[in-house]
């Protein structure tokens, strides 16, 4: 009995119990889509992730205070042993690290900007004029912080899109003051519109010179530094350089941290990754259940159709025609199952984003390819046991089966 | 005088009309007109701790073109003796001949080549599958002999008009009479052109009628030279055979020849 026939019986006995065949590819379809959804969406985040870490800048390396690295024990922020890194460590990097393109020093934190009535809690960081270039931010209009608005800790700052939406409309914002805690700020620049940016809205924020930051905040520290190598091969002596400098300006103690966008990507490569292989692997086991779905199915089919059974054989049907007429069903039942899953959550991934805009999506070609592999293999490996079952029943007995 | 032919080793006993006067004609006389030679056969089936003996020493030999009737009560044997004729079952002792094959040697696949080209059967509860159309059940044998769907179809139809059924071919056995299904079921019997034919109450859920058209049916193949063995109670059908066989608790009581 030639494959084409095999299939064609067992297509036949698939068509004739339409609602059954149906229910247990149910089983298979769910799972399938579900291994390709959770792939693509954990695939759709890790690229959103990537994109925007790169997005940041090139080659960044960002200096904090604390040593945490080491591992074990945890340090609260305030612990007071931790020496804090100052503008002055910036400027030394900037003197003397000659491997760095930049080093900018960052102050953080929030308060309220407040314009006439209208007022917006907001991100304010106080930096200086390499910002721009170091996270790829620009100024639309006016100018950004400069390197004599820090040296004289200028009463300046420069709006995020957002804040000078919501303070001024669509009123000029240039040389009007704003109130940054109880001190007054002239506007001297508006940003590029940027948006979100791993969830922080870069347009929501407020620049002031450093220096005027630390007035700000009450503070003679900082609360990072960003600094830039021209090329990424440069990063491990860029290090090495940082260390060194900031190691004897602070009593031989290497009492900070440097991250590279590097190691930040490879962190977060790594969680992603762990996280869309569990999501997968839960689905995974959705298909499995399918699969349990069908070998009951099938055990079902086999008992039904003893008597057919029964007369294929003493009609001549050797065990293996027996055999691949209900492996080919179980697998058809599982392989279509799976074709039409594999539709379903492609279609899904690529209908999300048009819906749920915050939510990325990326099938991946090795999702499908494992969902439909498995799910033949769910077939073969769920099919065997009723199939066997079937081709070595006893012709006599088959035929007597009522 | 054991001699080989064709690399298959038979015996040579006389023969009741030797008209050759060479040995080997005589051997390929033998062969081609003793299709079932049954030698001591005996099944057992186990059960539980006890032994249960259906067959006990049956010895059997069936000619081309016969038409045979085995009858007996209920339990005695019958129906294994037609299983094991079949090649449905094995013995559990003795040597069954089939066209001078051993066949208690053969592999369960070659068992079921052997059912599949030389054997037809025909049930009492006729057998066809249900999904399939009258046409579709007869192929069946074919689809198993690797015949193409084409010819399969242009050696069905046939055997359904010489069964009368040339306008019931696209019917599913459940639009079918009792006697229509046996027909078909007759034809599919024979769509391998297999030298034996193997009834087993062929007319015992068929009303009267039926019964006698499935019977002519099967003398007529008779005469066109298909050899047939037919399990029966009718004794109306054993009387419409050449020879009858009566078993009684596993053994041949009576082997008659009606002239």
């Amino acid at each position: 009995m030639n494959f084409l026939e095999t299939f064609r019986v067992a297509f036949e006995a698939i068509l004739s119990n339409k609602v059954r065949s149906g229910l247990t590819m149910l089983g298979v379809i769910i799972g399938v889509m579900a291994v390709i959804l959770l792939v693509s969406i954990g695939e759709g985040a890790r690229i959103y992730i990537t994109k925007e870490l790169t997005g940041l800048g090139t080659n960044l390396l960002i200096i904090t205070p604390g040593k945490t690295t080491t591992s074990g024990g945890f340090h609260p922020p305030s612990a007071g042993t931790v020496r804090k890194l100052t503008y002055d460590d910036s400027l030394a990097l900037r003197r003397r690290a000659w491997m760095l393109t930049d080093a900018v020093p960052i102050v953080l934190g929030t308060g309220k900007v407040k314009y006439l009535n209208k007022g917006r809690d907001t991100t304010i960081i106080g930096t200086t004029a390499e910002f721009e270039r170091v996270r790829n931010l620009f100024v639309e209009t006016g100018s950004f912080v400069t390197q004599p608005d820090v040296d004289s800790k200028a009463k300046i700052a420069v709006l995020g899109r957002k804040v000078k939406d919501e303070l001024f409309g669509q009123e000029n914002a240039l040389g009007k003051v704003v109130m940054l805690s109880d001190a007054r700020y002239r506007v001297v620049g508006v940003m590029r519109k940027k948006g979100m940016s791993l969830g922080w809205d870069v347009d929501d924020v407020v620049f002031i010179p450093v220096t005027s930051g630390q007035e700000l905040f009450d503070t003679d520290s900082i609360f990072e530094i960003i600094a830039s190598t021209p090329r990424a091969e440069d990063t491990d002596r860029a290090i090495a350089q940082i260390k060194d400098i900031l190691m004897r300006r602070h009593a031989h103690k290497e009492d900070f941290t440097i991250m590279t966008q590097g190691a930040m990507l490879s962190t977060m490569n790594t969680i992603l990754g762990v996280l869309t292989a569990v999501l997968g692997g839960i689905a995974g086991i959705s298909l499995l259940v399918g699969g349990i779905g069908i070998m009951n199915i099938m055990l079902v089919s086999v008992r039904e159709r003893t008597r057919e059974i029964g007369i294929r054989k003493a009609l001549g049907a050797r065990n293996r025609d027996i055999m691949a007429q209900f492996m080919i069903e179980a697998m058809t039942l599982s392989g279509a199952g799976g074709v039409i899953g594999i539709l379903l959550g492609v279609g899904i991934a690529f209908a999300i984003p048009l819906f749920v805009t915050v939510l990325p999506t990326s099938v991946s070609l090795w999702s499908i390819v494992m969902a439909f592999t498995f799910s033949a293999a769910v077939g073969v490996f769920f099919g065997v046991y009723p199939a066997r079952k079937a081709a070595l029943q006893d012709p006599i007995q088959a035929l007597r089966y009522e | 005088m054991p001699v080989s032919v064709a690399g298959c080793v038979v015996r040579i006993k006389p023969l009741s009309s030797p008209t050759d006067d060479t040995g080997l004609v005589a051997v390929v006389r033998y062969r081609c007109q003793i299709v079932i030679n049954l030698k001591d056969i005996t099944k057992t089936y186990r059960m539980g701790e006890m032994d249960i003996t259906v067959l006990s020493g049956v010895s059997l030999s069936v000619q081309r073109g016969e038409l045979i009737a085995i009858m007996g009560p209920s339990g005695s044997g019958k129906s294994t003796l037609m299983n094991i004729i079949g090649c449905l079952d094995r013995p559990t002792s003795g040597s069954y001949r089939f066209e001078d094959r051993e066949i208690s040697a053969l592999t369960d696949d070659e068992l079921a080549s052997i059912r599949n080209v030389k054997i037809g059967f025909v049930f009492q509860t006729f057998n066809l599958l249900p999904r399939f159309s009258a046409l579709k059940n007869v192929e069946v044998p074919l689809i198993y002999s690797g015949v193409p769907a084409r010819i399969r179809t242009e050696r069905a139809v046939p055997l359904l008009e010489r069964v009368g059924l040339a306008d019931r071919m696209y019917h599913k056995p459940t639009e079918l009479s009792g006697g229509q299904q046996q027909r078909v079921a007759i034809a599919r019997s024979l769509v391998n052109n297999p030298p034996l034919l193997l009834a087993d109450e062929p007319t015992g859920n068929l009303d009267s009628r039926s019964g006698a058209e499935i019977l002519n049916i099967l003398t007529g193949l008779n005469q066109q030279g298909v050899t047939i063995i037919i399990v029966t109670h009718d004794q109306n059908v054993a009387t419409q055979c050449k020879r009858t066989i009566n078993l009684k608790d596993g053994r041949i009581i009576s082997d008659q020849v009606i002239a």
